[in-house]
């Protein structure tokens, strides 16, 4: 009996698991974010979403075929996932025209000049929100009314903004939501930051699904938190209450869905916790003592950037000692 | 909580289709090529030529060194040729032909089933027994037996451990034979221990054979110094140093062998070989394989003579499955692909695994996404995504640095990679050349 068989080296099993599968499930992770935006914002948060999430698959794909001539990659969930994350990081009201320079600074220079997934060095969908704060600022911080809350009919600025613009912390707490509207995400801002629940909800469920660890997450938000806590406690007239620090901004979107990109964060869970605590360092200086209110998105390009120098620096634990 | 190695692991499906299968005698092939090389190290040199009438048991190829073994004749009939065919590896490697003819014995083989507990030999004598009957480590990994009795100068074994594990998918040829041969292996690693002068023996089990478990913990109790421990169900957990740490919290260090942290590990079909070389007088000529695969319609366990092609087990479990890609010698995550089913069994040969047509094919290589996972489920602590890059572009030194001699090619970095990379070819790629480039120093 003479038969040929594949001859292939081990192993000869595979886990099933695919980039498409984790791609996809950041994006049911998002969702409710995204369901809750419309309800906050109006059809104007869909509308946002969907130039973002067809501008991103289209300049992915156009960008591929005729430019770079290689197969595209728009099934992969990772263009579907700048597109959905970079609409969650601008008002509602933003110009169409705006959000696809927007995906076009994301997925054509961020990632695609870069190499594609995996090559790129910076998150692309924070790289289009940089690009536009930068390009357009006006636009990028004019923000809509929250049309489903009444206390907010009043107020367009966001928590940040508030308190970076009052006199004192006295004024700013007379003016801003509370914690639980802040919980909720009964607040004005970017679509998808508003509602810190669902971002805890979504970062469950992507920890559940394994898609991150919990370091980089927890590095962050404990790092703002402990330092927003120390100068509170130093001197509570003049620095606001942590747990505004935490809540508002893009502080929890950019923890539990920009900074854990597994592109763009490093490998090992020291690693993580290293990044982590400088994303927290550097938004918290940022917020306390730069010109922008907010600083989330500076802070994860800046360590997006350290990302390569960590990994080749800070080793996994090898079995067997030095 | 259950004991388990420290760094990495996966769990693949377990599929031990062939679990409650008995081990079942096959029957005699009409002819066997049995390869002279079976083992790590040295091949033996063949004593007999074409013509020579053999019998059951007698040395056929002879040891050509220490880390070397002896080769028996598995059948009694007539030498036919000793020349060169394919072995699992693929290449052809020289062996001796033998066309079967009845089935007689040595006579100083006892053939009989009844348990022999007593012995009265000293260490070096076992040693010698298990020497002469050319026995190796059964797990798959052949490395002969006597060596790593003989510890080198100045190290000292403190404890023998059993590797009862088989944390290969599918396979179950252990398994069986510690619910079946459960006093021999006892009476076995008592050997063991003697030669090594231990007074501790333990029996790594995954949880997934709560039978083995509890039927070995039972037998133990009549047997001095020896325990069970039930470990959770993680691959890969029979690998020399993952069982070590499993079981003892040691890690072995880098580069040394099992041996600096006072451990030896044996798999339990070796034991059961150590007991029937010498209570028996039975030299290693056969083994328990399993026969198995999604589509095979009898998966079996299968006592089987050396030299018996690969075709004569397949038939006995039902066929060759219409569909069947790609057949491994060994388990899914370690085994071999090999091409024909004209490959014989040898002393290594632990299962069959008929794969079907669409499980043979690998997936679309996609870009690394750098999801760290191959690092986070690497068992000696590695970064597969970077060695595979060293080794693509050739950058030895530096994959040196990064420790990929460490690599135990237990796959599961492939295994677990979302983009379907290729990281075990490559690592073994940059394995054999730095192994080169060390070997070149000296
Ligand atoms: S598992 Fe694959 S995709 Fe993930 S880091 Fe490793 S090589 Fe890259
Ligand atoms: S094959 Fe090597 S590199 Fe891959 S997981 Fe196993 S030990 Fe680590």
């Amino acid at each position: 009996m003479k038969n040929i068989f594949t001859v292939a080296p081990s192993p000869h099993v595979h886990s099933n698991d695919s980039t498409q599968k984790i791609m996809y499930r950041v994006v049911y992770a998002m969702l409710p974010l995204l369901a809750w935006s419309v309800f906050v914002f109006g059809l104007d948060a869909l509308r946002v979403t969907l130039i973002a999430v067809v501008a991103s698959l289209a300049f992915e794909y156009l960008i591929q075929k005729f430019l770079l001539k290689v197969k595209p990659t728009i099934t992969d969930g990772s263009a579907l996932i700048t597109g959905i994350l970079l609409s969650f990081n601008v008002p509602s009201n933003l110009p169409w025209w705006i959000i696809i320079i927007g995906a076009l600074a994301a997925i054509g220079i961020a990632k695609l000049s870069f190499g594609g997934l995996g090559g790129n060095i910076f998150n692309p969908a924070l790289v289009g929100r940089v690009f536009l704060l930068i390009s357009f600022p006006v636009q990028m911080t004019s923000w809509p009314v929250n049309i489903k809350s009444g206390i907010d009919a009043v107020t367009a600025a966001t928590p940040l903004g508030i308190i970076k613009e009052s006199t004192s912390i006295a004024d700013a707490l007379n003016s801003l939501p509370s914690i639980t509207d802040m919980l909720i995400g009964n607040t004005g801002g970017s679509l998808g930051e508003i509602s810190a629940i669902l971002i805890i909800l979504g970062g469950l469920y992507m920890l559940w699904k394994k898609v991150i660890t919990w370091h980089i997450p927890v590095a962050v938000i404990a790092t703002v938190a402990i330092i927003a806590s120390i100068f509170w406690l130093i001197n509570p007239d003049v620095y606001i209450n942590p747990a505004y620090q935490v809540l508002s901004g893009g502080l929890m979107l950019g923890a539990v869905f920009m900074a854990t990109d597994m592109v763009t964060s490093p490998m090992t869970p020291k690693g993580q916790i290293i990044f982590g605590v400088g994303i927290g360092l550097i938004t918290i200086s940022i917020r306390m003592f730069g010109a922008y209110p907010e600083g989330i998105s500076f802070a994860i390009l800046i360590m997006n950037a350290f990302t390569p120098l960590i990994n080749n620096y800070v080793k996994p634990k090898r079995f067997g000692g030095k | 909580m259950l004991k388990t190695f420290n760094l990495g692991g996966v769990h693949p499906p377990e599929n031990k289709l062939s679990a409650d299968k008995k081990i079942e005698n096959l029957p005699l092939p009409k002819t066997v090529f049995i390869p002279v090389a079976q083992h790590i190290g040295a091949p033996a040199s063949p004593v007999v030529k074409r013509g020579d009438e053999v019998k059951v048991g007698q040395v056929i190829a002879q040891s050509s060194g220490f880390v070397s073994t002896n080769i028996h004749s598995s059948v009694s009939g007539k030498v036919k040729k000793v020349d060169v065919s394919a072995d699992s590896s693929g290449y052809s490697k020289q062996g001796i032909f033998i066309d079967v003819a009845g089935d007689e014995w040595l006579e100083e083989i006892d053939r009989t089933e009844e348990l022999v507990k007593e012995f009265n030999l000293d260490g070096s004598e076992i040693v010698k027994k298990i020497q002469e009957a050319g026995i190796v480590g059964l797990g798959g990994a052949t490395f002969p037996t006597h060596v790593k009795l003989v510890p080198p100068k100045g190290m000292k074994a403190e404890v023998l451990l059993l590797n009862g594990v088989e944390c290969e998918p599918y396979l179950t040829s252990d398994h069986r034979l510690m619910l079946e041969k459960a006093d021999e292996i006892m009476v076995g690693i008592q050997l063991l221990m003697k030669s090594l002068q231990v007074n501790k023996a333990v029996i790594g089990i995954e949880n997934n054979k709560p039978d083995a478990i509890q039927l070995l913990t039972e037998k133990a109790k009549n047997y001095q110094g020896v325990s069970v421990v039930a470990l959770k169900v993680q691959y890969p957990q029979g690998g020399e140093k993952q069982l070590i740490n499993a079981v003892t919290g040691k890690e072995v260090p880098s580069g040394a062998l099992p041996i600096a942290v006072g451990a030896v590990v044996s798999n339990v079909g070796t034991a059961f070989a150590v007991y029937e070389a010498v209570q028996k007088n039975k030299p290693l000529f056969e083994r328990v394989v399993t026969v198995t695969g999604k589509g095979v319609s009898k998966p079996s366990n299968f006592r089987v003579r050396v030299g018996t092609a690969t075709s004569e087990l397949v038939e006995a479990a039902g066929g060759l499955p219409e569909n069947t890609g790609k057949v491994i010698s060994g388990g899914p995550m370690m085994g071999r692909a090999i091409p024909s089913l004209d490959v014989p069994v040898t002393k290594g040969t632990s299962g069959i695994l008929l794969m079907q047509e669409e499980e043979s094919k690998r997936g679309e290589v996609l870009n690394c996404i750098r999801c760290a996972r191959c690092v986070s489920v690497c068992p000696m602590g590695l970064e597969p995504y970077l060695l595979m890059t060293l080794g693509e572009k050739n950058i030895f030194d530096r994959a040196e640095d990064e420790r990929v001699m460490d690599c135990i090619e237990c796959g599961s970095c492939s295994f677990t990679c979302p983009s379907h990379r290729p990281l075990l070819d490559y690592i073994r790629y940059g394995k054999g050349k730095v192994g080169q480039i060390i070997r070149s120093r000296k």
